[in-house]
């Protein structure tokens, strides 16, 4: 099979954008991704897009210009835009196509997520009863971690004050404002023990990703990055996942340690090796967790890797450097693959001031959404 | 006190003997589900037969609703004024699964994981016949304190 290589990234900023549709947001990513692999619409030969609330992706080539070319689109809520990088990724991989696309975009009314919810019954008991609220299963996760784990109420404030210090040095990022660990121990409390500024929201913004056959990679760029592996799962049996009405007695592994075994398996590189990480952060607890679940620490330990600044831009482990989704906020297409542009970036070493210093050769990305999926990328220089 | 309707017949009885939360237990491999559904997530198999779940458990996780949930769906208080959080959470119904309720406790003081709860139900609204359209929830089992 055919390597498969990054060579233009394009990024419309994350944020509130009055006036400016959620597609327009993604055509403008598209347009600059092109422009960075140095090329025009007319040479995609096939795109993927997701976008949960802003339109069907595949209507943007109205926009973009109508070549015919093979558009599908993807939908799997938070993992949209890694569903949207698999399937790209796999195109390419199989021989099928040269060079093509991954577009990811949205654009979210203010508040909580909508719950969406379908239990099998023809009502909506769930929903009215006044559970199916994403934030209610965030809560009990990592209240429960925290309880079995001794994680403090003070970690998850360390977690939300990095992303917006991250998010401060990130022009593309929503929230550029630092707050204290205090400001954000003592805002509202939303799900116990997640208050406001532990949350990200749900936002605007468009990310796309030109990706080619590896051996034609210097073509379209002097600094090609290559996707070692794209991998989706979800949930087995035994899993504590988001939006369900009941959990089985027994415990099985969730959907992020598989999609990350299974990674470093195909990427034949181990979480050691990583110099760079961005792991879903849907609020501070989740990024906690997600530590541990993609292999990159024992249960418990992020305690002291917090404390110590082990996951700062300049620590051993730099984890969501662009500030994740709660300096960026969160829309849902374009949340995975925002994840991946940063880490092109970094990979490049044209981070600017949020560069990690530590030359990084292998970095990672994870994302994880309802009903229980997750995806995970390693890309190589 | 007024007459109570519940939320949904196919998930939550009212009986004389109190509320009863109806799933389904699969034939091949024993494996419970809550709401019933035709399918078994644990063997794949297809024969589900409905159960009548129990109704005391365990708490093994738990949070607390601290905003107003979006209405629709829900149909409880959402006045910003007036609002109550409430508690959510897992209890292990010992034999069967772990069901998702809201809790009657809103108290992060007076909720801890392992305490003895039992199903009760809670009042969303009035419906258009002045009857209490109620919900199932899990209320802390008497003398026990954390
Ligand atoms: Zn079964």
């Amino acid at each position: 099979m055919t390597d498969v290589a990054i060579v233009g990234i394009g990024m419309h900023p994350f944020g509130r954008h009055e006036g400016v549709s959620g597609m327009e947001q993604g055509a403008i990513a598209v347009r600059r991704a092109c422009e960075d692999a140095g090329i025009t619409w007319k040479d995609i030969q096939f795109a993927f897009g997701g976008s949960r609330e802003a339109g069907d992706p595949d209507r943007m080539v109205s926009m973009l210009g109508l070549t015919g070319i093979q558009f599908i689109n993807v939908s799997n809520g938070c993992a949209t835009g890694g569903s949207a990088l698999f399937s790209a990724f796999n195109a390419i991989r199989s021989g099928a196509f040269d060079i093509g696309i991954a577009i990811g975009f949205d654009k979210h009314p203010r508040g909580a997520f909508t719950p969406r919810t379908q239990t099998g019954t023809g009502v909506d008991w769930y929903g009215s009863s006044g559970l199916a609220l994403t934030t209610q299963f965030f809560g009990m996760k990592i209240n429960h971690y925290m309880q079995q784990y001794g994680i403090s109420h003070r970690s998850l404030a360390r977690v939300a004050a990095k992303a917006f210090r991250n998010g401060a040095n990130n022009p593309m990022a929503w929230r550029r404002n630092a707050l204290s660990e205090d400001e954000i121990l003592q805002s509202q409390m939303l799900s116990y023990p997640l208050t406001q500024y532990m949350f990200c929201n749900p936002g605007e913004g468009g990310v796309a990703l030109v990706m080619c056959r590896a051996d034609i990679a210097h073509k379209y760029s002097s600094r090609p990055i290559f996707l070692r592996t794209s991998v989706v799962r979800s949930r087995r049996f035994g899993s504590f996942e988001v939006t369900a009405p009941h959990l089985a007695l027994e415990h099985g592994d969730g959907p992020t340690i598989d999609a990350s075994k299974a990674a470093f398996e195909q990427a034949g590189v181990g979480p050691q090796d990583i110099d760079v990480a961005q792991l879903q952060d849907t609020e501070s607890g989740a990024e906690i967790m997600h530590m541990a679940e993609n292999g990159f620490c024992e249960h418990g330990e992020q305690e002291h890797m917090l404390a110590r600044g082990d996951t700062e831009i300049g620590g051993r482990l730099p984890v969501n450097t662009d500030g994740g989704c709660l300096a960026n906020g969160e829309p849902i297409g374009a949340s995975g693959l925002r994840q991946v542009y940063e880490n092109v970036l970094q990979l490049r070493g044209a981070a600017g001031v949020r560069q990690v210093p530590n030359d990084p050769k292998v970095a990672y990305t994870h994302v994880y959404g309802a009903p229980g999926i997750s995806g995970v990328t390693i890309l190589s220089r | 006190m007024s007459e109570a309707v519940s939320i949904s017949d196919e998930v939550l009885e009212l009986t004389a003997d109190g509320p009863r939360l109806i799933g389904a237990r699969c034939e091949d491999c024993g494996n419970y589900v809550f709401p019933a559904q035709s399918g078994c997530s644990r063997c794949t198999g297809s024969r589900m037969q409905r159960v009548v779940l129990g109704t005391q458990g365990t708490l093994w996780a738990w949070t607390i609703q601290g905003f107003p949930p979006k209405s629709p769906p829900y149909l409880g208080d959402t006045a910003r004024e007036t609002f109550k959080p409430y508690g959510v959470g897992y209890v292990t119904i010992p034999g069967e699964l772990k069901v998702e309720g809201r809790l009657t406790e809103a108290d992060p003081k007076r909720l801890k994981e392992g305490m003895r709860m039992r199903l009760v139900t809670v009042p969303l609204r009035k419906d258009d016949n002045g009857r209490d359209i109620v919900t199932f929830a899990f209320e802390p089992v008497e003398g026990e304190s954390p």
